[in-house]
């Protein structure tokens, strides 16, 4: 990708899904934008995640977002000129307990005002319409419209359209510092320095440094995600298959793509490292997430598993992302923390930022997700309790 | 370290040279080796009531299988040997492993990894069609099952192994029609120098090239081979570049390729040790000290796994490493014997630079392999898409170009198809093969069954 040490209207720090679309977005807008990349496009959470594009069970405020988001998966082949593999296949949420089905049943009548179409399926429909589920299932929560996508195409895709479009991207480029001075900030790497009035920090778990850095504090736990593969079977599990469960250990996935491959994981985060370029799998988790995805479908227990990994996601402590401008100084702009839910909510996070930088306000409500929530460090004990 | 906890992977010629020299020291390792039976590659036994003689099954090499066999077997109730047991993954001070449908974790204070090494193989049209195996599969066949791959098999490659095993075939009564060597003669000479550092190894080499022609097989060096010829059921001939330049065709039922080998070093990439880039056999390779300990302080390598020796060198390797471990836990060393043994040791270093130099790896034919070529057997990708992958989505290195176009996602996890894609990933770059640095390693190392459950029991 081309170097160059420049000036532009917006520097973006880390491309991920979430840089990657606001520079694509932006371009959309006539700004001049440069993104910087301390490795490569989407390398990390952005090309190491499940895949999923799930609305459903997501926290009910961010659904506004996520449907914007939908909607560009929706166009994103057209958008990016891109296949990136999205299959609005459906998410399917099993459940163990019938004790469970009230929390579903209460989601699925909250969701409905925020326009998320789900249905709650019985014993019989679900294995009507899921024939591999195993026999412990007692329910499913049904989201249509939800679905997956191959998560190394997304980033890069969104970043080369963008680059069609004249925006700048320098891979290989870490940021060091972001200074403020004047009307434009300097944002210096080890390849020169760059200027602009708008900085956008969308570095994903790294993110949290980084606000520290401008003097903006929050509380992020880094962990990693634990995820595997199969290798390619009969294409027999078409919607991507979660569980709505209490019991932290049962939260298991699984996903399988045309060419057979099931892809899952669940069940145990494992803390990363950010001063590791990935996250390692810990195979001491593995078999407990092989026995939660033979409860889904026990037909995999004659299969076998061909890989393992993990990638590096940030966590706020109250579970959603920071996402607005600053608290404290005029220009800068955060994006980061996705707490799991970037890859479905990552291309709409692009759109809105880029229209909150060019018109200085949103259509779509994300004053939730504000940064100065975590200004009162009790208030976040407390909702890091709850 | 009053009752050390000690695993050795491989027990092969360098995991049993070092679990004898720790039961020496009155320790109890755990040798796992997924094989049923204990020799390693080379040294591999065939099943238990299988009668040939070791003279029958090893030719010249007997007399060392017959010693390795007799060491291991003579130890093998003073160690904790778990055969039929894949090591499948390393972390935090242990080895996870799996036998049948079980899988345990096995703590260790020290590692020793001696896991060998496979075929390195060059993708070639038609290279997936049946009847077409790699050298170590053909040997493998011949030695364990007492099975040709073929009434009629050319074998094609370089490096000694491509001649031995033409030489085997043909003592088992099945003359190959033809051994086709892309090094040419002038190559070979060039490793002279290098190989005199073991003549009686250079001496047998030579034997076995005349014993061959003697035999009525055509050896024909310096080609370029082109295809494989067939069906979606059955190899009908082999199609090839001479030393001249003229394309020729053989028929024939099978064939038998490789190109030396690559070390199996899977394991120690994710134990977290170290690599550095040998330009002789262009090959990322596990950094180690001049005993065998790698860049992470409990865990050591020997043997073909780390450098590609032979069966010898990876006896002294075994023996080094031992040594190394045993004296990093206190124990005495001999420093007689360990100067006599790393004095081998660059006997055999410099005999193997000299084979290097004289059957290289022929990387330029592996970098224009043709568009339409299936470079990853696992996926079905093409050479075309891979460097589609490198110029249009711009990967500098192949796990990034793995991340775009799935070579080496497959079942072999790169192991087959990665020295290809390296040399693939820089030649469409235009940059030097280090650049295109090596696909990393990730659990397991091979395909593990989703049934399988814990067993609770020893960790
Ligand atoms: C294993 C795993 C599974 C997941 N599964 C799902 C899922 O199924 N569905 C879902 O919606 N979400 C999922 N997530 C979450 C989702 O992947 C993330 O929320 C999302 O990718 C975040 O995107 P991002 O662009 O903010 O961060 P990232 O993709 O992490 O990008 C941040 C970028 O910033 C760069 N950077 C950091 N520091 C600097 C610096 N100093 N200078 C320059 N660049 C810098 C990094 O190199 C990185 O490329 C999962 C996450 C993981 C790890
Ligand atoms: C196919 C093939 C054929 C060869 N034929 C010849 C020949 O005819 N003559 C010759 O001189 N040299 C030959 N060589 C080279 C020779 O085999 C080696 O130099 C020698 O065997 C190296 O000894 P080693 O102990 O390092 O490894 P090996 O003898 O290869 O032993 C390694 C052992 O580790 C085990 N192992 C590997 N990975 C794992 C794991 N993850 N979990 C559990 N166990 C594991 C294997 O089952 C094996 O038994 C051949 C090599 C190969 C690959």
């Amino acid at each position: 990708m081309v170097e160059a040490s420049g000036q532009a209207d917006v520097i973006i720090v880390g491309g991920g899904i979430v840089g990657a679309s606001t520079a694509f977005f932006l371009r959309g807008r006539g700004v001049k934008v440069i993104l910087l990349e301390r490795f490569l496009i989407g390398q990390q959470a952005s090309g190491t995640n499940f895949g999923n594009v799930r609305r459903q069970g997501r926290y009910l405020r961010q659904l506004p977002l996520a449907n914007r988001s939908r909607d560009i998966w929706g166009r994103i082949h057209e958008l990016t000129g891109s296949n990136v593999e999205f299959m609005p296949v459906g998410h399917i949420r099993f459940l163990w307990k019938e004790e469970q089905l009230a929390v579903v049943e209460k989601y699925q009548r909250d969701a409905a005002e925020y326009g998320l179409e789900l249905h709650i399926l019985g014993k019989e429909a679900i294995r009507e319409r899921f024939p591999f589920i195993g026999p412990e299932a007692v329910a499913g929560s049904w989201s249509p419209h939800d679905g997956h996508a191959n998560p190394r195409l997304v980033a890069p895709a969104f970043a080369q359209a963008a680059m069609r479009n004249g925006a700048t991207i320098i891979e290989n480029c870490e940021v060091l510092s972001i200074e403020k001075s004047g009307e434009d900030f300097t944002v210096e790497t080890p390849r020169g320095n760059y200027r602009a009035p708008v900085v956008v920090i969308s570095s994903g778990a790294w993110g949290a440094d980084h606000a520290a850095a401008m003097g903006e504090a929050v509380p992020l736990v880094v962990d990693g995600p634990q995820m595997g593969v199969t290798e390619p079977l009969p294409y027999f599990v078409h919607p991507v298959v979660g569980v709505s469960t209490q019991v932290p250990g049962e939260v298991a996935y699984l996903r399988q793509i045309p060419r057979g491959n099931i892809i899952f994981g669940g069940v145990r985060r494992r803390p990363a490292a950010l001063d590791e370029r990935r996250a390692k799998y810990d195979p001491a988790g593995l078999m407990e997430q092989l026995r939660q995805i033979q409860r889904l479908a026990p037909a995999l227990r004659h299969a076998r598993v061909i890989r393992t990994w993990s990638g590096v996601e940030g966590y706020l402590a109250d579970d959603i992302p920071v996402m607005g401008d600053s608290d404290k100084i005029a220009g800068l702009f955060y994006a980061f923390g996705f707490c799991g839910h970037g890859f479905q909510i990552g291309p709409g996070v692009g759109d809105v930022m880029a229209e909150l930088i060019a018109t200085g306000t949103t259509t779509t409500p994300i004053d939730d997700f504000h940064i100065r929530r975590f200004k009162d460090p009790a208030r976040w004990q407390r909702t890091a309790a709850h | 370290m009053a009752d050390p906890r000690i695993v050795i992977v491989g027990a092969g010629p360098a995991g049993t040279r070092a679990a004898e020299l720790l039961v020496a020291a009155g320790l109890r390792p755990v040798v796992i080796d997924e094989s049923p039976r204990s020799g390693g590659q080379i040294y591999r036994r065939p099943p238990p009531n299988f009668t040939r003689s070791h003279e029958q099954l090893y030719g010249t090499e007997a007399g060392r299988a017959r010693a390795i066999h007799a060491t291991f077997d003579a130890f093998a109730n003073k160690v904790d040997y778990r055969a039929e047991t894949l090591a499948w993954a390393v972390k935090d001070d242990r080895v996870f492993v799996q036998k049948a449908m079980t899988v345990e974790q096995i703590p260790y204070d020290a590692l020793l990894l001696a896991p060998g090494a496979t075929d390195r193989l060059i993708p070639l049209e038609g290279w997936t069609r049946p009847g077409c195996y790699s050298l170590g599969a053909a040997q493998i066949t011949l030695k364990a099952q007492g099975c040709a791959i073929g009434q009629e098999v050319v074998f094609v490659g370089t490096g000694p192994l491509l001649y031995l095993v033409a030489y085997q075939y043909m003592k088992a009564g099945i003359a190959p029609v033809a051994v086709l060597d892309t090094s040419s003669l002038a190559q070979q000479l060039r490793g002279l120098p290098l190989m005199v550092a073991r003549p009686e190894q250079l001496i047998k080499g030579a034997q076995i090239v005349s014993a061959l022609r003697q035999g009525g097989v055509r050896v024909l060096r310096g080609v370029r081979p082109l295809e494989v010829l067939g069906d979606d059921r059955s190899v009908t001939g082999m199609r090839f570049c001479d030393a001249a330049g003229h394309e020729q065709e053989l028929r024939c039922t099978a064939v038998g390729m490789g190109y030396h080998l690559r070390a199996e070093s899977q394991l120690a990439d994710l134990a977290g040790c170290s690599f550095e880039f040998h330009p002789t056999v262009r090959q990322w390779l596990p950094v180690i000290d001049e005993m065998g300990r790698s860049s992470i302080r409990n865990v050591y390598l020997a043997g073909d796994g780390v450098r590609i020796l032979g069966a010898d060198g990876a006896e002294v390797a075994g023996r080094l490493a031992a040594i190394a471990l045993l004296s990093d836990l206190g124990w005495p060393i001999d420093q007689a014997k360990v100067r006599s043994l790393q004095a081998e040791m660059r006997r055999h270093v410099r005999f193997a630079s000299g084979i290097a130099k004289a059957f290289p790896w022929p990387h330029e034919q592996v970098a224009a392999i043709p568009d339409r070529t299936l470079i990853c057997r696992c996926e079905a990708i093409t050479a075309g898409e891979l460097r589609a992958s490198v110029k249009d989505l711009f990967s500098p290195e192949v796990n990034r170009a793995k991340a775009f176009s799935r070579v080496g996602m497959g079942r072999c996890q790169g192991r087959f198809c990665g020295p290809a894609s390296q040399e693939v990933v820089a030649a469409a770059n235009g940059a030097p093969i280090q650049s295109a640095g090596r696909i990393r390693g990730q659990a397991p190392v091979k395909p593990l069954p989703i049934g399988i459950t814990e067993e609770t029991s020893r960790g």
